[in-house]
């Protein structure tokens, strides 16, 4: 895996805002800006989605990715295709390796199934981001939550098709970075997963940060 | 080949075309590649709640697997099973690599109008898809990731796919079996990975039979636990 680090300076970001486990967060990130997650302390899945500012009916499409790049895994170089095949994002650096996006988000109705009936009670990231998605103005709502990506997450496959959740390869201060080609909003769920090792058991926050577009 | 049920209904369906029916619980719908090397991107949606629909990850997550076989289910967003691939003779099935639009299909294989080839013209899976999906009140928001049913692609160790060529056999099947009223959505385009350079859809026969009631012992509920607890979701929703 190639990492590649990068030259902006956190001093020199526009917005900062630590984001809680458990927490959901909807920004707009305009064109030319330069968008940080830091994984504060180490193996924290960050399940985040893309909507084109401008019309929202276009957004991250999972499955246009990974056959853009025919590959299933995010790294630097990797470019987040819309649903129009059109480029939202460029991830520009990436000290963690390889991200995910095809394990999805949790939901209380899919913990039923993975883990036991009984688990429904837990808080889980597709009610984050319908929580921030109903009380955004945008007039999304769940038709509008497609595949996301799963940043700093570990979901290896194998050549005989098997897919399993591995023990992050992230760790505390590891980021992703990426430059947005359209105006986006971002719509993020820091995971409360707490029954696989997606979060080392033990959901923690994020940092997340944007520049200005470089002159 | 198994044994084929008596069919309430058959169709065939050509290369590159769209095809729709909402399933009942408690029939099956078997597709069958007719000359071999066929593909069916393929939808599935909750007739009754259209905004549930089948979900790439959940499928994917719950049952440990990045490809698509017999034995398996479909999971929709809320923790059921939209429909279970009772039988099947291709052994895998991609769930990953989505399906092509317009622009990518003509970049892919050049254009070719109605005005000149009348019913051959290029159709292309996603406009193919919003346009059965449209029948129903379903438009672009509605679209998540396809099935692609007959077609194999491989990761390797980096995560790089590859296409599995001449995967599918004349006579090849899937045997799906609803377990909810589920709208199904087909399209016969070919693999978007598919290296072919020439526009070469393949077609399909369809057929609709009587399925018995899931038992006990059903391969699908038993082959995970998480299955098992799939059905009761399922079950609960129709109490």
């Amino acid at each position: 895996m190639k990492l590649v680090e990068s030259n902006l300076d956190p001093a020199a970001a526009i917005y900062e805002f630590t984001l809680d486990a458990g927490e959901p967060w909807l920004h707009l990130i305009q064109a030319g800006q330069t968008f940080r997650i830091v994984d504060l302390c180490g193996n924290q899945a960050v399940d985040t989605f893309f909507y084109s500012a401008d019309d929202t009916a276009e957004r991250y499409s999972a499955t246009d990715t990974i056959a853009g790049q025919r590959n299933i895994y995010l790294t630097c170089g990797s470019v987040l295709l819309s649903n129009l095949r059109r480029p939202m994002l460029h991830i520009t650096a990436d000290t963690c390796g390889r991200h995910d996006t095809l394990g999805g988000a949790c939901s209380t109705e899919s913990n039923t199934v993975r883990y036991a009936l009984e688990k429904k009670y837990m808080h889980a990231c597709r009610h984050s981001f319908l929580k921030a998605i109903i009380h955004s103005s945008y007039g999304l709502t769940k038709r509008d939550i497609g595949s996301n990506i799963n940043f700093f997450m570990n979901v290896p496959v194998t050549p005989e098709g098997k897919l399993t959740f591995e023990d992050g390869i992230s760790d505390a201060g590891k980021y992703v970075e990426m430059r947005a080609d359209q105006n986006v909003l971002a719509l993020i769920s820091n995971c409360p997963q707490l029954n696989n090792p997606c979060n080392a058991f033990n959901p923690t926050p994020v940092r997340l940060l944007i520049w200005e577009r470089e002159a | 080949m198994s044994a084929e049920p008596t069919a309430l209904w058959e169709e065939s369906v050509r290369g590159g075309d769209a095809w729709s029916h909402v399933l009942k619980r408690g029939t099956a719908l078997r597709l069958t590649d007719v000359e071999g090397r066929a593909n069916v991107g393929a939808l599935f949606f909750n007739f009754e709640i259209l905004s549930e629909r089948y979900n790439m990850p959940d499928t994917l997550k719950a049952q440990h697997t990045a490809h698509l076989k017999k034995s398996l289910v479909l999971y929709s967003d809320m923790g059921r099973i939209l429909a279970s691939i009772t039988d099947e003779s291709c052994g895998w099935h991609d769930p990953l690599s989505g399906h092509l639009d317009a622009a990518a299909t003509k970049q892919k294989y050049g254009e070719a109008g109605y005005q000149q080839y009348r019913n051959d013209f290029h159709r292309n899976s996603r406009d193919n898809f919003l346009i059965e999906m449209g029948k129903y009140g379903l438009g672009l928001r509605d679209l998540p990731a396809n099935v692609n049913f007959f077609s194999k692609v491989v990761a390797d160790d980096h995560g790089t796919l590859t296409f599995v060529p001449n995967h599918s056999k004349a006579g090849d099947f899937v045997e799906l079996r609803a377990e909810m009223n589920v709208l199904v959505i087909l399209d016969t385009c070919q693999h978007p990975l598919d290296p072919d350079p020439r526009y070469n859809p393949k077609p399909i026969h369809l057929s609709i039979h009587k399925a018995h009631r899931v038992p006990p012992d059903d391969p699908c509920r038993l082959s995970r636990p998480e299955n098992t607890r799939g059905f009761t979701n399922t079950e609960r929703y129709f109490l």
